[in-house]
């Protein structure tokens, strides 16, 4: 399979959590009432931002070595 | 839903969707559409293993039972679903795998027989296709009573009476996409993001409602004690919410029902059975056990923490009207009869509790926009992931044990990747017809639900002898699953739960009763318990009847004539034994926790 499922599980938890955090940061604060007071949308859209990254990080360094094992030398 | 939802949203499909493009290439063979060339990673496959089996009905059902039951529903996990992956990871995948066989089905042609095996292909893709529609009607009904459409349907000026339509067309396009694109690794693949993405939508809700009810403590004190134990009254069916005795709770869903389930449908087996190796394969039931057991929080609690808030007039929910039905208890509002309008009321005439709409309006009730498209991308992945599980087990069973082996042997390889593809076509229009015939005929469902309790329940008996015992034939196989069948259709028949009418519910035989149930679920147990037992001793009386198959078949297939596994060199909490171990302490305290 030439395609490491961590790299598209990185991709698209570090935009989810990018677009969270972002949306969370600009609103005001009124929005936050239903949760708690809790801005739910920065903190846990810096979580899933943060393992977005880490997932991608490893996916991008599976395929790199993955492709060095099937490339012929030269 | 706010923009920000629908972004989210749409993120979530394109990903979905594009997995399928990306893999449409590594599609060569019919080993690479229906088994995922067997090479995918143990934790890969361990994921998907306990994902595709997630389906929204799981989540919906699971938050509805810990409103109605508490905390010992988590008996569905510790006690009806543990136990089984570790046996058919440490058991029973060494025969799944190392044999030639390709499917389930295909596993019992070459152990019992071909009609053995007919029996199991043909029972299995019809419930594929009917549990898929029925999960595809259950998700329209959702975005119809959330009323997630209802803003931009309004803005087109298209009718709310097409908002069910839409939605089973657009799931059912989604699924069949990727499916049909990249097969097996494709389900596989959007099951991880499925996975991660049911745990990122439901962990901040579990977490938030906590803190709102003062933790596990805090949650203690709200409700009452046969909320908050799962063992404690379980002596006697009368003494706990479920309204089953112990016995019956670990013999028939511990043992009958949850192993015929994890250790012989070909939904989640095909799973493993995309492992890379060997101990992948084991593992691969291993590796998803550890988040199974841990799904109570995220499934169960949201439903629990429904039920023990103060009764409020709930915040309103920008664009969703769901909040605005009478209050119940908690923010579990009060059923509504479609057809009168008014609340739905029980035998006592007392109204009932929409208990499915707890996960829903706890996810409205926290969530601001954006992290409420979260949840409800969510709750949408967990449908998916559920429903792509029976596309791809169906079109392989179809492909490999009825195609194949009824219709058209010995075609070209290419022919058969050709017939995967168009039995997804086909697979998912039945499912979008019985999505339709869920929604006109309810009866009918609920009794099809039914057959296939009565088909399900033998079967892991015959599993267990096919595999454990070298002299149990074809003969006693097939005719161990239709007397098990027939077992359970007549204790069905023949008993009722405590204050139902005879008919759906048993008694239909129309011989009188000879058993009354404290509960539904218990008769359910204990009908699987007796159809078990009948195809168990059915089974090996006439396995002693008749000829004792040739040993030298049955090697790779039977225990006993089988070399163990060999054990490649792996760090040890990578082994499937330890990985065992540690698996079963973890749920035995679990259950001491949560006593």
């Amino acid at each position: 399979m030439n395609l490491d499922i961590r790299l598209p599980i990185g991709i698209l938890f570090s935009l989810l959590g990018g677009i969270l955090a972002g949306y969370g940061l600009l609103g005001d604060a009124s929005r936050n009432e239903q949760s708690l007071g809790v801005n739910l949308n920065v903190g846990w859209g810096f979580v899933l931002l943060v393992f977005g990254l880490v997932m991608f990080v490893f996916g991008r360094r599976a395929m790199r070595e993955a492709g060095r094992k099937t490339a012929p030398r030269s | 839903m706010a923009g920000i939802d629908w972004l989210i949203l749409s993120l979530y499909i394109v990903f979905v969707v594009g997995i399928g493009f990306a893999l449409k290439s590594s599609m060569k063979t019919s080993t690479d559409f229906f088994l995922a060339g067997r090479a995918i990673p143990a934790w890969v496959c361990g994921l998907a293993f306990i994902s595709a089996n997630l389906g929204a009905q799981e989540v919906i059902g699971m938050g509805a039972s810990g409103a109605k039951y508490g905390i010992a529903t988590s008996h569905f996990y510790w006690v009806g679903a543990i136990p089984a992956m570790v046996f058919v990871g440490i058991f029973m995948m060494p025969f799944y795998y190392g044999s030639r066989a390709r499917s389930v089905p295909e596993y019992l042609r070459l152990r019992f027989d071909e009609k053995t095996r007919g029996l199991n292909a043909i029972s299995f893709a019809i419930m594929t296709v009917f549990s898929s529609g029925i999960s595809m009607y259950a998700i329209a009904k959702l975005v119809q009573t959330l009323h997630v459409l209802d803003g931009p349907f309004q803005r087109f000026g298209i009718s709310s009476s097409r908002i069910f339509d839409f939605a089973i067309l657009i799931s059912a396009v989604i699924v069949l996409a990727y499916t049909f694109l990249g097969g097996l690794s494709s389900a596989i693949y959007n099951e991880v993001v499925q996975f991660f993405l049911i745990v990122a939508g439901f962990l901040p809700l579990t977490w938030i409602g906590l803190k709102n009810v003062g933790g596990w403590t805090g949650l203690k004190a709200r409700l009452d004690p046969s909320f908050t134990h799962s063992w404690v009254g379980l002596g006697h069916a009368h003494t706990n919410r479920l309204g089953v005795e112990w016995f019956g709770l670990v013999m028939g869903l511990g043992f009958v029902l949850s192993f015929g389930y994890w250790c012989t449908d070909f939904l989640v087996v095909q799973r493993a059975m995309a492992a890379k190796s060997m101990s992948a394969a084991r593992r691969t039931p291993l590796i998803g056990a550890v988040p199974k057991m841990l799904f109570p929080a995220l499934v169960i609690l949201p439903g629990l923490i429904a039920i023990a808030l103060p009764t409020q007039p709930a915040v309103p929910n920008a664009n969703l009207a769901v909040m605005a039905q009478p209050q119940g208890q908690g923010i579990i509002p009060y059923k509504v009869d479609a057809n009168s309008g008014k609340p739905a009321l029980d035998k006592d005439g007392k109204p009932q509790l929409d208990y499915d709409l707890a996960v829903p309006n706890m996810l409205l009730h926290y969530f601001p926009p954006g992290m409420l498209g979260l949840g409800l991308t969510a709750l949408l992945a967990s449908f998916m992931s559920g429903m792509a599980g029976n596309v791809t087990a169906f079109n392989t069973v179809w492909t490999y044990d009825i195609y194949q082996s009824y219709i058209r042997p010995n075609a070209t390889d290419e022919h058969y990747l050709w017939m995967g593809r168009v039995a997804t076509v086909f697979g998912i229009t039945f499912s979008i017809a019985a999505a339709y015939m869920a929604n006109r005929f309810n009866n009918i469902m609920d009794m099809l639900q039914l057959v296939f309790a009565f088909v399900n329940a033998p079967l892991f008996a015959t599993f267990l002898l096919g595999m454990f015992w070298k002299r149990a034939t074809g003969h006693g196989a097939f005719s161990g699953l239709l007397s098990g069948t027939a077992a359970a259709a007549v204790h069905h028949g023949l008993t009722l739960p405590a204050g139902a009418a005879a008919g759906i519910k048993g008694g239909w035989l129309g011989l009188g009763l000879v058993h009354t149930y404290p509960s539904e679920m218990a008769q359910n147990f204990w009908t699987a318990i007796y159809a078990w037992t009948t195809c168990f001793l059915v089974t090996i009386f006439v396995s002693l009847l008749t000829r004792a198959p040739e040993e030298g078949k049955l090697v790779g297939l039977v225990y006993s004539l089988t070399a163990r596994p060999e054990e490649e060199p792996l760090a040890w909490y990578a082994r499937p034994a330890p990985l065992a171990i540690i698996v079963l302490s973890a749920t035995v305290l679990l259950n001491i926790i949560f006593w």
